[in-house]
């Protein structure tokens, strides 16, 4: 099998990311699937994976010795993301908004700073039939789920073809799911807002030259914004569902369509040739 | 003693500005000579943590009071931990509310909201 990794993002919450991702991987038969939305991973609700392993993510965070610290603000000066102040003789930490780059350790001329391990969240990793399951959780109130992802894409296996479900949006979660992809899937729905979201992502996975197509969601009679969309901006179109009422029913209680309905098997069948296809 | 407020434009017409740590200037009002000076805010353009930033400036000018429409979790944070005072302006007007202070009227502000971070207006 190809070990092909496939990011499947969409503008917005709710067009089916998901549904795409967990019925891909599953129609792969031996596969990997990364759920990269770690605020709300829901992959697993799907799959309801057999726990194998559980890793958790840590940061560094520096600490100040401030018996140490002459107070010069080399480090203040240098965090391009002011994460640290200076008050009252003393260097202030905010650990929420500190990128975890060690730079403020490098530049302390006089070795005050260390840094300290700070859990953000954890890696789950199971199984379902072939399908090797990843799941990131963020720890709650944390700011950035960057380093869990980074974590996920470590872990995920390189020998078989790899889906990764990435969180909605275009933000620093969506670049870093998508950044060593080898083929994008956009998942679409037929509303202007839907275009509208779908335009950002266009425009994102421009930016990081990977190759990618669109899957239309949802799809009912009449005119499909962004089906115009998709034509009007050479997007190739790698497949289409229906708005289906039963298929709603059945996604919503955590069925995977491509295992209890034959149709659907075969399209996502299709849908996994016709990408394959495009990254070969 | 020496009190800061963001302001839009480098005059005393020009209106408090809504935002703290991304307001263009702060004006620096000495009340003991009556005075304004104006003060470059280098944090208005900070890809984060401008708040943080804002603040560290006004600390190290040796300021007594702030005063603002409002303030963020992290700029408060360093405010309030160089024993400064967050005070809440009223309406637009920088003279006004530099005489609403000078008399005593205006209240310290109590509402510290978590921070915009770039997705609030």
């Amino acid at each position: 099998m190809e070990s092909k990794k496939i990011a499947v993002l969409s503008g917005k919450g709710g067009t089916g990311k998901t549904f795409v991702s967990v019925n891909l991987a599953d129609a792969a038969g031996t596969s990997v699937y990364i759920d990269c939305d770690v605020e709300e991973p829901n992959g697993h609700l799907f799959f309801k994976p057999a726990l194998t392993a559980e890793e958790k993510v840590t940061v560094k965070i520096p600490v100040v010795n401030h018996d140490l610290c002459t107070g010069c603000r080399k480090c203040t000066e240098f965090c391009r993301f002011n994460a640290l102040a200076y008050l009252k003789n003393k260097v202030k930490v905010f650990e929420d908004i500190c990128h975890s780059c060690g730079g403020c350790m490098l530049v302390c001329p006089q070795k005050a700073i260390y840094e300290k391990d700070v859990s953000v969240g954890k890696v789950e990793i199971g199984t379902s039939r072939g399908v090797k399951i990843l799941s990131g959780i963020m720890d709650i109130g944390k700011a950035s789920g960057v380093p869990i992802i980074k974590k996920l894409l470590e872990t995920g296996s390189k020998d078989a073809i790899t889906i990764v479900d990435c969180p909605p949006g275009s933000a620093c979660v969506t670049m870093e799911s998508i950044k060593d992809a080898d083929f994008c899937i956009l998942v679409a729905e037929p509303t202007l807002f839907g275009v509208h979201n779908l335009s950002m992502v266009h425009e994102l996975v421009g930016l990081f030259e990977i190759p990618y197509g669109s899957v239309l969601n949802k799809c009912i009679d009449g005119k499909n914004p962004a089906e115009k969309y998709c034509n009007d901006n050479d997007i190739k179109i790698l497949g289409r569902f229906d708005y289906d009422k039963e298929l709603g029913r059945l996604n919503a209680q955590g069925e995977i369509m491509s295992r209890i309905d034959k149709s659907y098997n075969e399209k996502f069948i299709e849908l996994l040739n016709v990408v394959l296809e495009e990254v070969k | 003693m020496k009190i800061a407020i963001p302001v839009n434009e480098k005059n005393t017409k020009s209106g408090i500005c809504p935002s703290f740590g991304r307001a263009p200037w702060f004006m620096i009002y000495d009340t003991e000579i009556k005075k304004e000076s104006f003060l470059d805010n280098s944090a208005a353009s900070s890809a984060g943590g401008a708040g943080i930033k804002a603040a560290q400036l006004l600390v190290d000018q040796d300021i007594k009071g702030v005063i603002t429409p409002r303030c963020g979790q992290n700029a408060a944070e360093v405010i309030q931990g160089a024993d400064i005072q967050i005070i809440k302006s009223q309406g637009e007007d920088i003279e006004e509310n530099i005489r609403l202070f000078e008399n005593g009227k205006l209240t310290p502000l109590d509402e510290i909201h978590a921070g915009y971070h770039n997705h609030g207006k």
